[in-house]
């Protein structure tokens, strides 16, 4: 292999039922600041079917070229279908970088591709730099998110890394940018196909397991009532996060068991912990204080829950919940 | 049917702490149990056993230590254990753990293979799609539900983003199994007292089809230049303020953390 | 010697512990409030071979032994003692004792059924009028062709209702005092037994604690359990494999209430210091931690002693009057370590320090523990 054979970051720009996933977006953002390192182009992988019209939105997002491989095959994601057309796209195209979303999709696909290219794969990264040999440097967390580590992949093209979805910055979206939109045919060996999709059914994930979630806004004696958690689940709806709550509301009957954070309740560790209304009783921080960033929202400035907060708001939930909805809600449409 | 079952032994990443004065992982005490995805897809093997009828051989890459999640999984009603162990597997990154694992597979009968979705010190879930391609076998990953239909046939489920997909299956396959969708029964005490009475097979590169410079850190692409933790927790802040500058505090501190 | 545990009892705590922890653990307020038999679990239990750990795999058992079996206790125990002592009257008030006096006949038709949890046991010795001076039995068991016919009265019986097999002492000749006592084995749905009154208690509210009724109970003599005027040593060799469950049950409980005081001293914060770095706390929960594991040696010592057939009597007293002190003591200072959340249901501490009393109590009490731990010193 000569490394010099290959150039340009790729991405793979994963569609679902036609629609241009977010997490492509984002990758073309990231794509973009390493091409801008490098002084190479920015460049999209795009399977699906009947997808050639949407490649200009690509470009739009800051790909410079769109490599559509537009066939009956590529309709829903499957495994070998998919791997069959990339490995041949990469042979072809010969990228430096490929990245892809670390979606379910982008999970599966990307160690098959990489074991069928014998190259390195790095999962789930959270930071891509180049460093001054020009090599990429991908960041991802282990143990748990306990440790991070920085890890190349020198001797071998293409150098490829799967990012979590949200973590990365999506570029400006530009509808006059110009780029090249280029079709590319691969073969398929259906006698390798051996998944069939029998049906793919959408939910709305409706579960409650705040163990799970990502974002917590939990509401506290504070917040009193189903009206006032009825602002905190407004909240939440605007930035995708599960409400919960302290012990308090629990036994006055405001909301069921299974969203009870501490001693009694679940244990939590989201990324964010909004604390609204909630005293900060060790029954209750012993729940949650292993959350990543706490926020807490409460009137008195002394109470508990600001020893373990990362950020505390002296203040009135009612007032400052329903504004920072507001405010919120604003800024992600405009995103 | 023959089924092969790769698991790992792992430290326990919820109980493991970072120092706070010199920013290092503290592993001391840190219980090492079965990966849990991996426990569930010895689960999805065991009902697949007691429902049709099937031999579980578990095999595991690791230090002779990795020996104690062979007799839990004797404990749990496996069959066969194989421990891979050699120096030649060391610093082994995904691809050089899924060509070994794969070098192991060609010298077992298999119809069905299954391994967990991802392990928890690593969380990557390469392995068994890197594995199933060295075998040039189907997968399927995010497996939370799995029937057998006869023959070659198996009726999975896999689990996406925002919902399901059913998916047929031919035979021999990969699946990469949820912890979620297969709550891993318990060691049965009889199966505990007989475990380390029965017989672990010891393997090395020798047993194995497969070119040494694919093994280990020879045959690793990916290179870890190095490892940090994250910056601690600064002490917080509290804000006496309006509402309207709270908001902005918030807005401003939620950006910081990428949260939006 | 080897005082570490063999890698058997090694994995073996590691699983009963998980149990514990994810099946026991969540519903033990609910078991303790509401006085709940925990059916599920102790059917769960008995899938797992919980309930038949040191018998034999030809009976159907786990073919473990007593060391594991008190780690099973302990365990359960750690997070829910009505758990733990169910499971210490069934093995080793009911299966033990046919094990070690039945004929082969009994043990095949009993010892399967109780090993996999089919059925559960129970034993009944203690009546209003006899307690700790077991010869004033007055059920009397009068021999009519093939069968006995039993009257009378047990009370305070662990298990009772819940299972169906139950060792029953008797008086068969009241003339020779201890040596007209017999032992059967009688099974719960015999005419003539019954289920009285059932205790409302002050701890291991989840274990079902009744009246057992005899009006003319036929029991086939071939149910006779040891030989006719032998009941009075099985009786007492059965409790002092009894107590060492009960022993394991009070460890158990000790464990527990010190894994929540030092969880909450830790966590707990008072004039700008956590509870765990005053040397007061320290001292305490050093001195007591010290007492739990000198415990632990002496519950496991007799068990291996029995496991390996060696007399075992004052160990097991020994065990139970040291540990059941301990576990008064520990819960005792735990819920004081809590302070007002201690003495609330919101902690378990609260649960642990009702529950410890009874060990102090039942399978013989503290006093009957010194009476044959100084019969051995003065033997000779």
């Amino acid at each position: 292999m000569n490394k010099a054979d290959y150039k340009d970051v790729y991405v793979f720009a994963e569609q679902r039922d036609g629609k241009i996933q977010s997490v492509a977006l984002e990758l073309l953002g990231k794509a973009r600041v390493l091409a801008d390192a490098l002084g190479e182009k920015v460049v999209a992988f795009f399977p699906g079917y009947k997808n050639t019209e949407s490649a200009k939105e690509l470009i739009a997002w800051g790909a410079d070229k769109v490599v559509v491989m537009d066939a009956p095959e590529l309709e829903h994601y499957l495994t070998e279908q998919y791997s069959q057309a990339m490995s041949q796209a990469i042979d072809h195209y010969k990228p430096s970088i490929v990245l892809l979303g670390a979606t379910t999709i982008g999970r599966d696909l990307g160690p098959r591709l990489a074991s069928r290219l014998a190259t390195g794969l790095t999962a789930d990264c959270t930071g891509l730099d180049i460093s001054e040999e020009r090599e990429l440097l991908m960041t991802r967390p282990a143990f748990g998110g306990n440790l991070m580590a920085t890890i190349m992949c020198t001797e071998h093209r293409p150098q490829m890394s799967t990012v979590r979805p949200g973590v990365m910055q999506k570029g400006t979206k530009d509808e006059n940018r110009q780029g090249e939109i280029e079709a590319f045919n691969p073969t398929f060996d259906h006698a390798k196909f051996k998944v069939k999709l029998v049906e793919s059914v959408k939910e709305n994930k409706g579960k409650v397991d705040i163990t799970e979630a990502k974002i917590l806004v939990s509401g506290g004696r504070g917040v009193g009532n189903p009206e006032g958690f009825a602002k905190l689940q407004a909240l939440a709806d605007v930035i995708g996060a599960q409400v919960s709550s302290s012990r308090a509301m629990v036994d006055a009957g405001v909301m069921p068991h299974e969203v009870q954070v501490g001693q009694t309740g679940k244990t939590v560790r989201p990324a964010l912990y909004m604390a609204c209304g909630i005293s900060g009783a060790i029954q209750h921080l012993a729940g949650m204080e292993e959350s990543d960033f706490i926020i807490a929202i409460n009137k008195d400035k002394f109470a508990p829950i600001f020893n373990v907060a990362d950020v505390g708001i002296v203040g009135d939930v009612h007032k400052i919940i329903p504004m920072l909805t507001e405010k919120l809600s604003k800024m992600v449409v405009k995103k | 049917m023959n089924i092969v079952v790769c698991v790992k032994q792992v430290p326990d990443t919820t109980v493991v702490k970072i120092d706070p004065v010199k920013h290092t992982l503290i592993r001391d005490g840190v219980p090492s149990i079965m990966n849990p995805d991996d426990k569930g897809g010895l689960e999805l093997a065991l009902q697949l056993k007691e429902k049709c009828g099937a031999n579980v051989t578990v095999i595991t890459m690791g230090p002779p230590q990795a020996d104690l999640v062979l007799r839990e999984a004797f404990a749990m009603g496996a069959d066969r254990a194989i421990l891979l162990t050699s120096r030649a597997f060391a610093g082994a990154d995904t691809l050089a753990t899924s060509n070994a694992l794969a070098g192991a597979l060609k010298a077992i009968p298999y119809d069905l293979i299954i391994t967990g979705r991802q392990a928890i010190d690593g969380d990557t879930a390469q392995v068994g799609p890197e594995m199933a391609e060295h075998l040039a076998l189907p997968q399927v990953s995010y497996v939370v539900d799995c029937e057998y239909k006869g023959g070659n046939n198996f009726r999975v489920k896999k689990e996406t983003e925002d919902g399901y997909e059913i998916l047929d299956v031919e035979g021999p396959a990969v699946f990469t199994v949820l912890a979620s969708g297969y709550k891993a029964r318990y060691m049965s005490v009889g199966g505990i007292v007989d475990a380390f009475d029965r017989q672990v097979e010891i393997w090395t590169e020798a047993n194995l089809d497969i070119d040494p410079g694919k093994l280990g850190l020879k045959g690793s692409p990916t290179k870890v230049m190095k490892a940090f933790t994250k910056a601690t927790k600064a002490a917080g802040q509290v804000y006496e303020v309006d509402a309207e500058q709270a908001v902005d505090v918030i807005i401003t501190k939620m950006k910081e953390k990428f949260i939006i | 010697m080897d005082f570490e545990l063999t890698k058997s009892q090694k994995l073996f705590q590691q699983m009963i512990r998980e149990f514990a922890e994810k099946e026991v653990k969540p519903i033990a307020a609910e078991v303790d409030e509401e006085e709940k038999f925990p059916t599920e679990n102790i059917k769960k239990l008995g899938k797992l071979g919980v309930l038949g750990i040191p018998t034999p795999k030809n009976y159907g058992g786990a073919g473990g032994d007593h060391v594991m079996y008190t780690i099973a206790v302990e365990e359960l125990s750690r997070v829910c003692a009505t758990t733990g002592v169910i499971v210490s009257a069934h093995t080793s008030l009911c299966e033990d004792a046919i094990l070690d006096n039945g004929t082969e006949e009994q043990k095949q038709k009993y010892i399967p059924k109780l090993a996999s949890g089919e059925w559960i046991g129970a034993f009944g010795l203690t009546e209003p009028n006899a307690g700790t001076d077991a010869s004033a039995q007055q059920t009397m068991a009068v021999a009519d062709g093939d069968d006995y016919i039993l009257n009378g009265t047990k009370i305070f019986i662990t298990n009772a209702g819940e299972a169906d097999v139950y060792v029953i002492a008797t008086m068969t000749d009241k003339s020779k005092g201890n040596k007209g006592i017999t032992t059967f084995i009688v099974e719960a749905t015999t005419p003539g037994f019954s289920i009285g009154k059932k205790e409302h208690k002050m701890g291991i509210r989840g274990s079902a604690t009744c009246e057992l009724i005899f009006e003319n109970c036929r029991v086939p003599k071939a149910n006779m359990l040891g030989p006719l005027g032998g009941g009075f040593a099985v009786a007492m060799k059965t409790l002092d494999g009894g107590r060492i469950g009960i022993a394991a049950q009070a460890l158990g409980i000790a464990q527990g209430a010190m894994d929540e005081t030092v969880k909450y001293c830790k966590e707990r914060k008072q004039f700008g210091k956590s509870l765990s770095q005053f040397q007061n706390t320290q001292f305490q929960l050093a001195d007591l931690q010290t007492r739990i594991e000198a415990a632990r040696y002496l519950v496991r010592a007799a068990a291996w002693k029995k496991d390996h057939g060696m007399p075992f009597s004052a160990d097991a007293a020994m065990a139970k009057l040291f540990a059941a002190e301990t576990a008064m003591d520990m819960t005792t200072k735990a819920v004081q370590f809590h302070g007002g959340y201690g003495y609330t249901r919101e902690y378990p501490v609260e649960r642990m320090m009702r529950d410890a009393k009874i060990t102090e109590i039942y399978e013989g009490t503290s006093e009957v523990q010194r009476m044959v731990i100084a019969a051995k010193l003065f033997k000779k």
